[in-house]
């Protein structure tokens, strides 16, 4: 069913992206609105395909650049490239640790946007940049640290109660069988 | 280790990412405000839920404390009948005057007010999204205040909502007035990545006479926002450029972090 995988993470991602545009309860906090995106992005790369990192890179970062004063396509990159690294070693990774995936959510959230600046600065445009910005890389950094094993959890669950599970394998073993004699 | 399929990734995002980078600035606006229209769904739910809320809160305010508040906004709305009356007046005087001096008549502002629905996620710009669009006759550079003081200016239009650049972001740039004996003139620019209650006003003269509380307003030069908008007040000011020159940081008068209801002036 790896259709109906991204399409959950695709949804997830198009609500994830609504949230930081219409609630700002976190940047009112601590004055910066933490990425959703690196976080679903380390997930789908551990364990989905390919297809579904090209898929969420290419629409999470256009509807996220739609609802910003992004210029257009800036944020697909800098997705891509966290997923494609990530999946391309991933049967190196502990996906099942819970510490593993905080660390990936880590610097997954703290290399997004770093690269999303580096690229807007090439295009020659000029963010807001500053001191400042060490303390919102902080900040997204740990939100994606704590986001992704939320996101492991949420899906494991959702394939829990959507999915049909996996058929174990049998207790029976041919050797061990009781011939009935008579 | 990259194989195959992940080279074959690789070339086709890059290629789309520079086709979309390509594109015209029309073309890129369209597209942009197509993918944006796929949330419209969401920001009429997000909306109701918040209505919904509001209900909820209204429901348990006591009657004796809706009476007194009724009291109190009609007194306002007498004091400020009385106001008007006298503003009215003093804009039919001034408007007698500039005819015998030959200027140009002022035309009073249309406005339209408009709902924040959606903010900026990413954290190096300041902008808002407002349920207003080309369909409501909105334009790009439209001004966009509160009844507290300016917003910022219309960026970018959709048929129903469109994006308005805050006062903060570094695309938003005003042109200001201090209100004191010498009048000194500036620019608004862009704040600190996390200053937002602050914005920063350059291009003052090294002799300007700044004290903190005067008040900013725009100064009507650069043909986008009308003149004698309340900015904001000066906090502090220091010399920059070796002293020929001097920044100010000024307090918005609008609170930016907590827009909920805006209004578009129309000319």
């Amino acid at each position: 069913m790896s259709w109906l995988h991204a399409l959950f993470v695709l949804v997830t991602a198009f609500l994830a992206v609504f949230w930081e545009a219409a609630f700002s309860g976190v940047r009112h906090l601590v004055g910066v609105q933490i990425d959703l995106l690196p976080a679903l992005m380390v997930y789908a790369s551990l364990c989905a395909g390919i297809t579904t990192v090209v898929l969420l890179a290419v629409l999470g970062g256009l509807w996220f650049d739609s609802l910003s004063a992004n210029p257009m396509g800036v944020s697909v990159l800098p997705l891509f490239v966290i997923g494609l690294v990530i999946h391309a070693k991933r049967e190196l990774i502990l996906r099942d640790q819970g510490f593993a995936q905080a660390v990936l959510g880590f610097a997954a959230s703290a290399a997004a946007p770093v690269m999303t600046l580096l690229l807007l600065f090439t295009t020659r445009h000029t963010p807001l940049f500053g001191w400042g910005t060490l303390w919102q890389l902080a900040v997204m950094s740990a939100g994606g640290a704590v986001a992704t094993p939320i996101c492991f959890e949420f899906f494991g669950w959702l394939d829990r109660a959507l999915v049909h599970p996996r058929a174990t394998q049998t207790s029976f073993r041919a050797d061990r069988e009781i011939r009935r004699g008579r | 280790m990259l194989r195959r399929p992940h080279y074959i990734a690789l070339g086709l995002v890059v290629l789309l990412t520079l086709v979309i980078f390509n594109l015209p600035s029309r073309t890129t606006a369209r597209f942009k405000l197509g993918i944006g229209g796929l949330f419209l769904p969401l920001f009429g739910l997000a909306s109701s839920s918040q209505q919904a809320a509001l209900a909820a809160g209204d429901s348990v305010i006591s009657r004796g404390e809706l009476l007194r508040e009724i009291e109190g906004l009609r007194r306002e709305n007498q004091q400020l009948r009385i106001q008007a009356m006298q503003a009215e007046g003093a804009s039919g005087e001034n408007a007698r005057l500039r005819q015998l001096l030959g200027w140009q008549r002022q035309a009073p502002w249309k406005v339209k007010s408009a709902r924040v629905v959606l903010r900026e996620p990413s954290n190096w710009w300041r902008t808002v999204q407002i349920n207003l669009g080309s369909r409501d006759g909105l334009r790009v550079n439209q001004t966009v205040l509160t009844v507290e003081g300016l917003v910022g200016r219309v960026s970018s239009v959709g048929l129903t909502s469109s994006q308005v650049l805050l006062l903060g972001d570094p695309d938003c740039k005003v042109s200001a007035q201090v209100e004191n004996a010498t009048r000194d003139a500036g620019i608004i620019g862009a704040s600190g990545p996390l200053d937002r209650e602050l914005v920063e006003m350059g291009y003052l003269s090294g002799s300007a006479n700044l004290k903190s509380g005067q008040v900013v307003r725009t100064s009507g030069n650069g043909g986008i926002y009308p003149p004698n908008i309340t900015i904001g007040t000066v906090v502090d000011s220091h010399p920059a450029e070796y002293g020929l020159a001097t920044v100010a940081r000024v307090k918005p008068a609008a609170n930016l972090n907590a827009l909920e209801e805006v209004w578009v002036i129309f000319q």
